[in-house]
């Protein structure tokens, strides 16, 4: 049964409809990202879970509570901001017992559970530090234990690890995954950063345009994109222009040189999807040439000019030797590797 | 990089704030020098100022109660002053910070207002409004019951007061929403969802932040009140005088030039302790805000 459910959820500004037929539901524990491009509305969705945004339509339902009726203060949901909006005036444990202090806590109970939430983002030591006297890192430490000391239903996180360095931002992903695993607290994190979303979460709702994508697990998403734009949001990928002609006994899915049996359905001009992992170097296939070869330490970069138009190949650096620059290959790959969508001609 | 280029980009600073510098010292530092050598100068009915050096002006201002009484008011009213622009103008500014676009500048503009006006117009205005038992704000508050019978306000500090308060809102206003620009836009919201009601958020949230703005604004209005001239002139009148009206009248009505350079100098001391002493303990005391 649903913890979190989004019901037709919308959001209008003016004329400007940013979030449209927004519909979800979260599991209990379950670890979601709302993954799109700047403008999607994805935060504004979150925003609308926090309260600070009231949804044009739809509900918005905890435990099969209407969450929308309740005030932004009652609703006891943890919230890290990609700014922290650390309290400056306030030391770490004095930010940390903020919210217990308004839950009128008992002053034993309270320095104990903003101990222990220090303790466990690893800045035991901390308290008495101010929050412009912290890196980036420990500040984003203590935002993450002052919305977790309150024991929330639902975590949410907006693009909290954006503004750490890469390396930083790396840690933080592993560190935020074992406390998340560990109290088992919901969480939806908002990201643009698909490599974010695809390491953390148990499922990934991918946004555009104020519309909802795909809604599925990491793999799901990026191996099985359901429209052009998952396909190359999540990741690098190569599409085709291919057609299926029904008329061949077997039907036979067609692109330049290359061809399989065609998928069950389909008819006519459709776009062939495949990941650049996934293809190889045969003796037929796509006809193509080397344009660039880079050599990347643990994988080779082709970027070849093929029948089909520019086409990208990463092939493991696994010893064998790989063409050079300049040599015409074929381009081959296995049919289950492939997402076929039908493709309007213009 | 060899020593002698060193030695040329050392001089280089001094000798591009030269100009300016001497601006500094040609204008103010000689003139202030001069004011407070002129406090030292003996006065006359008949015999004019004698450039000698005693101690005379100096002494009657510590002794003569009659000093000590015109410089507590002065301070008063600055004090007055100061407290009532915070009272209003904390409030005003944050309320200005939270409107959209328009409005903003609009308000801006009403609040920046006594600004753009002559400073002898508005405080006729002032004594207009204010003009005795029959004056508007009288009229005003009486009909609205607030009080039964007139408040004085010429001639009065009350008066002063208002009027003083009114032209010194917009550095306290800026002040404070220069502090509340600095406020992180989502650290209400954050204090929102830890459960903390709208009260709490502006007791423990907002005020221990903008609390800085509200000093340094505190700061200048002070000290531009204690040494406003037009306002105490105009409003305050002949009777009641503070530093300012003194010295001008020491200068150019009783002509004793050296007993208002004695004023006119205690009043620029005054100041500067009160000024540097203040901001010294803001500063230690909200360390962790201003970094």
């Amino acid at each position: 049964m649903a913890y979190l459910e989004l019901d037709g959820v919308a959001k209008q500004f003016g004329a400007q409809t940013v979030v449209d037929d927004f519909s979800l539901a979260v599991g209990k524990g379950e670890f979601i990202s709302f993954l799109g491009p700047s403008g999607c509305g994805k935060t504004t969705t979150l925003q609308m879970i926090a309260g600070f945004l009231d949804p044009t339509r739809g509900a918005i339902r905890l435990e099969d509570k209407d969450l929308t009726a309740i005030h932004p203060a009652k609703r006891g949901l943890g919230i890290v901001f990609q700014s922290y909006a650390l309290f400056p005036h306030m030391t770490a444990a004095e930010n940390v017992a903020f919210g217990l202090e308004m839950r009128n806590v008992p002053r034993n109970e309270l320095a104990e559970r903003v101990r222990a939430a220090l303790a466990m983002v690893g800045l035991a030591g901390y308290e008495e530090r101010h929050p412009r006297r912290m890196s980036g890192g420990q500040q984003q430490r203590v935002a993450l234990a002052r919305a977790l000391v309150i024991k929330p239903s639902v975590l949410l996180l907006d693009e909290p690890l954006s503004n750490l360095d890469a390396k930083l931002r790396e840690e933080m992903q592993i560190e935020l995954r074992q406390i998340q695993r560990t109290i088992g607290t919901t969480t939806i994190l908002v990201t643009h950063d698909q490599n974010e979303a695809m390491s953390l979460s148990d499922r990934i709702v991918v946004m555009s345009q104020g519309k909802i994508e795909q809604i599925g697990t990491p793999q799901e998403t990026y191996e099985k994109p359901v429209s052009a734009f998952v396909s190359q949001f999540l990741g690098k990928t190569n599409d085709f222009a291919g057609t299926i002609d029904r008329t061949a006994i077997p039907a036979r899915l067609v692109a330049g040189s290359w061809s399989a049996p065609a998928p069950a359905g389909l008819s006519g001009p459709v776009t062939v999807s495949i990941r650049p992992e996934r293809i190889g170097f045969g003796d037929e296939g796509l006809g193509a040439k080397i344009v660039t070869r880079i050599f990347q330490g643990n994988h080779w970069l082709f970027q070849c000019d093929s029948e089909c138009g520019p086409a990208i190949v990463i092939r493991q650096n696994d010893g064998e030797r790989q063409p050079a620059e300049g040599d015409a290959v074929r381009l081959t790959w296995r049919p289950e590797d492939m997402s076929v969508r039908a493709r309007t001609v213009t | 990089m060899s020593g002698l280029a060193e030695e040329r980009n050392a001089r280089a600073p001094w000798a591009l704030t030269a100009p300016a510098l001497m601006l500094f010292v040609g204008v103010l530092l000689v003139p202030l020098a001069m004011t407070v050598m002129l406090s030292f100068h003996d006065w006359g009915q008949y015999k004019g100022i004698e450039p000698v050096f005693i101690l005379k002006n100096w002494q009657e201002i510590a002794t003569d109660s009659y000093y000590a009484e015109m410089f507590w008011r002065t301070f008063r009213i600055a004090i007055l002053t100061t407290l009532l622009t915070a009272l209003l103008g904390a409030p005003e500014a944050y309320i200005l910070n939270r409107m959209s676009g328009r409005w903003k500048s609009f308000f801006l503009l009403v609040i920046l207002g006594p600004l753009l006006i002559s400073v002898v117009a508005r405080t006729l205005g002032w004594a207009l409004l204010f003009g005795g038992n029959n004056g508007l704000v009288n009229k005003l508050l009486m009909s609205a019951g607030v009080i039964r019978f007139p408040i004085p306000f010429m001639f009065t500090e009350t008066g002063m007061v208002v009027a003083l308060a009114h032209v010194m809102m917009p550095f306290m206003v800026l002040s404070v929403w220069a502090a509340l620009q600095r406020l992180d836009p989502q650290i209400e919201n954050a204090a929102m969802s830890l459960g903390a009601g709208p009260v709490t958020i502006i007791r423990r949230i907002i005020m221990p932040q903008i609390m800085p703005g509200v000093l340094s604004g505190a700061i200048i209005v002070f000290s531009l009140s204690a040494s406003a001239f037009a306002t105490p002139a105009i409003i305050g009148g002949r009777r009641l005088k503070v530093a300012a009206t003194l010295a001008y009248d020491e200068f150019l009505n009783t002509l004793n030039w050296p007993l208002g350079a004695a004023v006119a100098t205690l009043l620029l001391v005054a100041l500067v302790l009160i000024v540097v002493g203040s901001n010294a303990l803001i500063e230690r005391r909200y360390a962790e805000v201003f970094r």
